[in-house]
């Protein structure tokens, strides 16, 4: 971790402090709307680092990581609901759970050597039918969905994540950080350099001694704990869970617009994304509705657009332009 | 002395053709070894049978003794065998030394000595000064050193070359020769080549293969072998002889 920080300039430091120094201390200041907004600007950064990791380093692209949340939430808040165990604790259930869907999808490809755009649709099927399953599922009220009740005795519960706006605002804003920093981290070692080598060039990856299938697997197990974490916040911040929201195929796709607008196989391009889109869908919602424009899906066509224009503008994406223009590359190890 | 590399009766059949019919050959530890022969003589799928790239449907390789044949790729390598591409594989979107670094880290425990080693190779090969380029923007003479000093990188007892040579100007591949002489020399790396550019061989190996249609037409030191009636009719062509 000291090999981190030295490897940023002085600008970058000074840039890094101050920012998490302002995002700390923002609460002082600013309303739970604002709040409420940076904390989904958080959870898309988190969730999105996780699947950076998987795609952006290591090159397999999963359309199905909407799996890995749901299974966490619903793991999560079946354990609180059914056997009062709270999410601290559940969390542990709900990574095992996530990781060994994402083994066996990871193994599933990777063994049979389903690759690219394939191995894409096998990670949309697998969210499919759990989707259906769930659908059917009685234990978590199936279609009808699965609510964590308001307790007013419970309030303040932080150990339970049974708190207001500010709790889940600090939580994000960790998850966030410690998600960028753990990426960092995995990107500058061994493994990192060998999902690199394995996303520019399978065969000459191997050629050089590297297992394939272990250090792909390890990416997409590493990913899919990852984002059941982002599922257990999800649950206990949104205290509902229906099959049909949180399985769907469009939350793959919003989980990933920010690392790619932001910048594939980066360490900060999820976050700039994420800080980028998510205001830019809020601002969109108040425009129309100020202009009283409210035909459907006007917000999805502006939404398209601005993408569209951020990839033809950058297209390798937003934070690799700022650090080029603000000179945040830091230094070469 | 016992063979580095030992290939017996290594045979693979594409549908209807026999691409390798029973090739047999023995590398000594220490040696340069060539395999050169006309285009599709069946040198490359050779190659990619002895690197664990493609399996053989007939016959055994054996590394210092030990069966090597049937491994995957990264095993072989695991055991001490650096290979090239005859169609360069760099990692483009990597830096030159990024690339070597992620080779060396085969045999480093931890990234700093991985780099450290990176740049010892980059050095022997004449890259130091290009390593902090993106490896998609070297020259192909620059992108056929990359490939030797990625393989190299991951301190192979036997180094498998797939005509580095091609492509390259006349003083370019001198420039290869020597630095190969210079790893086989001061480092005691192995060299098994496969090659067509007629001069380089004769200046590096110290025996020779020639492979016609899948098949060994003849086998020797080199000098020997470009007498052969049969390697110049089939590849080398009258004219060479002189």
């Amino acid at each position: 971790m000291n090999d981190l920080w030295r490897s940023l300039d002085g600008r970058g430091r000074t840039v890094l402090t101050c920012v998490l120094a302002i995002l700390i201390a923002l609460p002082l200041v600013a309303d739970r709307y604002v709040l409420s907004v940076l904390t989904l600007i958080f959870y898309f950064a988190y969730v999105g680092q996780a699947w950076n990791l998987m795609m952006g380093y290591a090159g397999q692209l999963s359309l199905g990581h909407a799996l890995y949340v749901g299974l966490g939430g619903y793991v999560s808040a079946l354990l609180w609901l059914k056997l009062g165990i709270g999410p601290w604790l559940g969390v542990f259930a709900a990574v095992a759970v996530a990781a060994a869907f994402g083994a066996t999808i990871g193994w599933l490809g990777f063994r049979f050597g389903i690759a690219g755009v394939y191995f894409a649709l096998l990670t949309i099927a697998f969210a499919e039918f759990t989707r259906i399953g769930f659908d059917h599922l009685e234990l978590t009220g199936g279609a009808a969905g699965l609510f964590l009740p308001f307790e007013e005795k419970r309030v303040g519960e932080w150990w339970n994540l049974r708190g207001g706006q500010l709790l889940f605002y600090y939580l994000a804003l960790a998850l966030a950080s410690g998600a960028v920093l753990l990426v960092a981290l995995i990107a500058r070692s061994r493994l990192g350099y060998r999902w690199l080598a394995v996303r520019e060039d399978e065969t000459a990856a191997r050629a050089l001694g590297i297992d394939a299938f272990a250090v792909k697997m390890a990416a997409v197990v590493i990913s899919s704990a990852m984002t059941a974490v982002g599922g257990v916040f999800y649950a206990f911040y949104y205290n509902n869970l229906f099959p049909s929201q949180v399985f769907e195929i469009s939350r793959s796709i919003e989980l990933i617009l920010a690392p790619i607008i932001g910048g594939l196989g980066t360490v900060f391009g999820p976050v700039i994304g994420a800080f980028v889109l998510t205001p830019l869908g809020e601002i969109l919602i108040a425009a129309t509705s100020r202009l009283g424009v409210n035909a459907p899906g006007v917000k999805a066509v502006f939404y398209g657009i601005t993408l569209i224009a951020i990839i033809c503008l950058m297209p390798s994406g937003v934070w690799p332009r700022i650090a080029e223009v603000f000179g945040l590359k830091g230094r070469v190890p | 002395m016992t063979a580095l590399l030992a290939a017996t009766n290594l045979s693979k059949r594409f549908r209807g053709l026999l691409a390798v019919d029973g090739v047999s050959f023995e590398v000594a530890a220490g040696e340069i070894f060539a395999v050169i022969g006309p285009n599709g003589a069946g040198k490359t799928t050779l190659f990619a049978m002895i690197a664990g790239a493609l399996a053989a449907d007939g016959g055994t390789v054996t590394l210092s003794g030990a069966r090597i044949d049937g491994l995957t790729a990264d095993t072989v390598c695991r055991r001490g065998i650096g290979r090239t591409f005859q169609n360069v594989r760099p990692f483009a979107g990597l830096s030159v030394e990024d690339n070597v670094t992620i080779g060396a880290l085969l045999r480093r425990p931890d990234m700093r000595s991985a780099r450290m080693h990176a740049r010892t190779v980059l050095e022997a090969l004449d890259l130091a000064d290009r390593r902090a380029v993106p490896a998609s923007s070297l020259t192909l003479p620059d992108r056929k050193r990359l490939e030797v000093a990625r393989a190299l990188a991951t301190d192979p007892k036997l180094l498998l070359l797939d005509e580095v040579m091609a492509g390259l100007r006349p003083t370019e591949a001198d420039r290869m020769v020597s630095i190969l002489r210079q790893l086989n020399r001061d480092n005691g790396i192995t060299i098994l080549l496969i090659e067509h550019v007629m001069r380089a061989v004769m200046a590096l190996a110290s025996r020779v293969l020639v492979l016609h249609h899948g098949a060994t037409i003849a086998q020797g030191a080199p000098e020997v072998v470009v007498r052969d009636p049969a390697v110049i009719a089939s590849y080398l062509g009258a004219e060479a002889v002189g």
